[in-house]
C-alpha cells in the first residue's frame, strides 16, 4: 500500500528566499495528520508543491503512489485540497460551483453527494444563492466542498477553519472525522493548535521550511511538554531550598514547577508545608500543543 | 472528457451571462465605425469596381470583432482568474493542458463568432453583401478566432495585471488589426507600406474572409490560408508549451 503522502527532499525557492528547504514527509492511509508553524513556515507552499500549484524546484511529491508532475492525471484525482485564500467564482451559484467542479474532475451526475454536502455543510438553504452572496465562513465552507465533490481519498485543508464559526467548527470537524473514519486521509493546517491535538494522530511542525518536528501527537506532548503545578505564594514567603532550583517564576507572580508525573504535586505541597509556606492560589496544567509549540519555535531542546 | 466540456461550459457561461458586455458592446462599437467611415469614405473611396465603400467595409468590421473578441476571451478569462485566484479551480482537477487549451481557445471563438454574427445582423441593413464563396468566410472566421483566441491564452498566462492585458491589446492588438486592410485595401497603400502589411498575418485573416464575400481579394485565399494556419500552428505549439512548463500559472 503506498503511502497517500510522499513527501521527498523538496526544495522550493522564490528569488533569494527558500521557502521549502529540503523537506521529507511520509503520510499514512488512512492517517489524521497536522502540518503547523508559524506564518511564512511553508506550510501553503508544500501543499501548492503537492497539488500542481507550484513547481518544486527539487525532490519529488506523490499522492498515493502516483507523481504529482509525471503522473499527474492521477494525482490530482485522488487529492482534494481546500485553498487557504478565500476564492470563489462571483458568476455561479454554490450549486453551480459545485456542479461545475464536479465536472472538472469528470464527473457527471454527483447530485446526491452534492446534496450530502450541502447538509453536512448546512449551506441547503444558500445552495442556489450567488457566490458573491455569501458570508466569509460560508465561502469558505464551499471552498471545503469543491475540494470533496470527487470524493478524494486525500484530503489537505489549509486552514478550513479560519472565520467559521464556533457551532459549525464543530459540525465541520465532525464532517471530517466522518470521512476520516471511512479511510479519507486528512492532512490539516491551522493555527488553532487546540484544534490539531484533539484531531491530530500525527503532527508535523514546520519552520522556516524545515520539518522540525514530526511525531505522535502523544509522543509529541510527552516529549516536549509535561503536566506542571502553579503555586501563588503569600508576599515575603520565600520558598523552601530543596524547592528553589525546581520552581522557576511564571507571570502573575506565580512559580511553575515541571512535573514529572502528577505524584510529585504531594511532594511539593508537603515540601511547602513543611517550611510553613500556605499558597494562596494553585493551578495545574495538563501538556499542551501550544508549549510543545512555543518550545519547538524558540528553539528549545 | 468530461473534463474538458465542463471547463468549455464555463467559458461559454462566462461570456454569455454579461452578454451585454462581452457581445452587445463590440456590436455598438462596430456598427458606429460602420457610420462613421461609410458616410466619411462612401463616395470617395471605391476599392473594388462593383463593390460599395460600405459593402467593403462590413467583412472587414465582422472580422475584426471576431479577432479582437476572441483574443478578449481567453485574456480577460485567465487574468480575472488569476488576480481572482479563481483559477485554482481549474488548475486542481486533472484536465490536461491540451484540455486546457483547446477549452480556452474554442469559447474565445464562439465569442468571437458570436460577436461576429451581431455585427453582421446590424450591419447588412447598410450594405448589399453577396456571399460569393461562404465556406471561406466559415473557414476564416474560425482560423481568426482560434490565433487571436490562442494569443489572448498567451497574453493571459504572462500578464499579471489587468492593464498589461490592456497594453497587450493596444499596443499589439489593436495595431495589428486597424493596419490590417479593415478600412481599406492596402493596394491603396504606397508600396513601402504595402510590402509591410505583408508581414501582418491579420491582413490575411481579413483579406481570406473578405474573400468569402466578394470573391476577388488583394491576394489568393491560398496564400491567406496558408498564412493562417502556420501562425495557428505556432502559436498552438507555443501555448501548449508554455501551458507544459507551467510558465506562471504553476509557477
Ligand atoms: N508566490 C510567492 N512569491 C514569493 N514568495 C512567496 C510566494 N508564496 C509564498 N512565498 C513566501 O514563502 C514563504 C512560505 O509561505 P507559505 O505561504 O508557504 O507560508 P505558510 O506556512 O502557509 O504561512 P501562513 O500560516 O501564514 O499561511 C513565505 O516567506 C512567503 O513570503
Ligand atoms: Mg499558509
Amino acid at each position: 500500500m503506498p503511502p497517500a503522502i510522499r513527501v521527498s527532499q523538496v526544495v522550493k525557492r522564490y528569488g533569494a528566499l527558500t521557502a521549502l528547504d529540503g523537506v521529507d514527509l511520509e503520510i499514512a492511509q488512512g492517517e489524521f495528520f497536522g502540518l503547523l508553524g508559524p506564518n511564512g513556515a511553508g506550510k501553503t507552499t508544500l501543499i501548492s508543491a503537492l497539488a500542481g500549484l507550484v513547481r518544486a524546484d527539487a525532490g519529488t511529491l506523490s499522492v498515493m503512489g502516483h507523481d504529482v508532475v509525471s503522473d499527474y492525471r492521477a494525482a490530482r484525482r485522488l487529492l482534494g485540497v481546500v485553498p487557504q485564500e478565500l476564492v470563489f467564482d462571483p458568476f455561479f451559484t454554490v450549486r453551480e460551483t459545485l456542479r461545475f467542479q464536479s465536472g472538472y474532475f469528470g464527473i457527471r451526475g454527483n447530485e446526491a453527494w452534492i446534496e450530502e454536502i450541502l447538509e453536512a455543510l448546512d449551506l441547503k438553504g444558500k445552495a442556489d444563492v450567488n457566490m458573491r452572496r455569501l458570508s466569509g465562513g460560508m465561502k469558505r465552507r464551499v471552498l471545503v466542498g469543491q475540494a470533496l465533490v470527487h470524493r478524494p481519498p486525500v484530503i489537505v485543508l489549509d486552514e478550513p477553519t479560519a472565520g467559521v464559526d464556533v457551532e459549525l467548527r464543530q459540525s465541520l470537524w465532525a464532517f471530517i472525522r466522518r470521512l476520516n473514519r471511512d479511510g479519507h486521509t486528512i492532512v490539516l493546517t491551522t493555527h488553532y493548535l487546540e484544534e490539531a491535538e484533539s484531531l491530530c494522530s500525527r503532527i508535523a511542525m514546520l519552520k522556516q521550511g524545515r520539518v522540525i518536528a514530526l511525531d505522535s501527537t502523544a509522543n509529541l506532548l510527552a516529549r516536549f511538554s509535561g503536566p506542571t503545578l502553579a503555586v501563588r505564594l503569600p508576599e515575603g514567603a520565600v520558598l523552601p531550598e530543596e524547592l528553589a532550583a525546581h520552581g522557576h517564576p511564571a507571570e502573575g507572580g506565580l512559580v511553575r514547577f515541571a512535573l514529572s508525573g502528577w505524584g510529585e504535586v504531594e511532594t511539593i505541597l508537603a515540601a511547602l508545608r513543611r517550611s510553613g509556606v500556605t499558597p494562596l492560589d494553585m493551578e495545574l496544567a495538563k501538556p499542551d500543543l501550544e508549549q510543545v509549540f512555543m518550545g519547538m519555535m524558540q528553539g528549545a531542546r | 472528457m468530461i473534463g474538458f466540456r465542463t471547463l468549455l461550459h464555463k467559458e461559454l457561461l462566462r461570456f454569455w451571462k454579461v452578454s451585454f458586455q462581452t457581445v452587445a458592446a463590440p456590436v455598438l462599437t462596430a456598427l458606429l465605425y460602420l457610420l462613421v467611415f461609410s458616410h466619411a469614405l462612401e463616395d470617395h473611396v471605391r476599392v473594388y469596381t462593383d463593390v460599395s465603400y460600405t459593402a467593403f467595409l462590413v467583412p472587414g468590421l465582422v472580422m475584426m470583432s471576431v479577432l479582437q473578441n476572441a483574443f478578449a476571451n481567453s485574456s480577460s478569462s485567465l487574468i480575472q482568474g488569476k488576480v481572482g485566484g479563481g483559477i485554482v479551480f481549474v488548475l486542481l482537477p486533472p484536465i490536461s493542458y491540451r484540455e486546457f487549451y483547446l477549452a480556452y481557445v474554442l469559447a474565445a471563438v464562439v465569442r468571437g463568432i458570436v460577436v461576429g454574427l451581431g455585427v453582421l445582423a446590424v450591419t447588412l441593413w447598410f450594405a448589399d453583401l453577396r456571399l460569393a464563396a461562404p465556406l471561406w468566410i466559415v473557414v476564416f472566421s474560425l482560423l481568426g478566432g482560434a490565433v487571436l483566441g490562442s494569443l489572448g491564452v498567451i497574453a493571459g498566462i504572462w500578464a499579471d495585471k489587468f492593464d498589461q492585458i490592456a497594453a497587450f491589446q493596444n499596443f499589439i492588438i489593436m495595431p495589428l488589426t486597424f493596419l490590417s486592410g479593415v478600412f481599406y485595401s492596402i493596394h491603396s497603400l504606397p508600396p513601402f507600406w504595402q510590402e509591410v502589411s505583408r508581414f501582418n498575418p491579420v491582413f490575411y485573416l481579413i483579406d481570406g474572409f473578405r474573400h468569402g464575400f466578394f470573391g476577388v481579394s488583394d491576394v489568393s485565399p491560398w496564400m491567406s490560408l496558408s498564412v493562417a494556419c502556420a501562425c495557428l500552428l505556432v502559436l498552438a505549439v507555443a501555448t501548449l508549451a508554455l501551458l507544459r512548463s507551467g510558465y506562471k500559472l504553476r509557477a
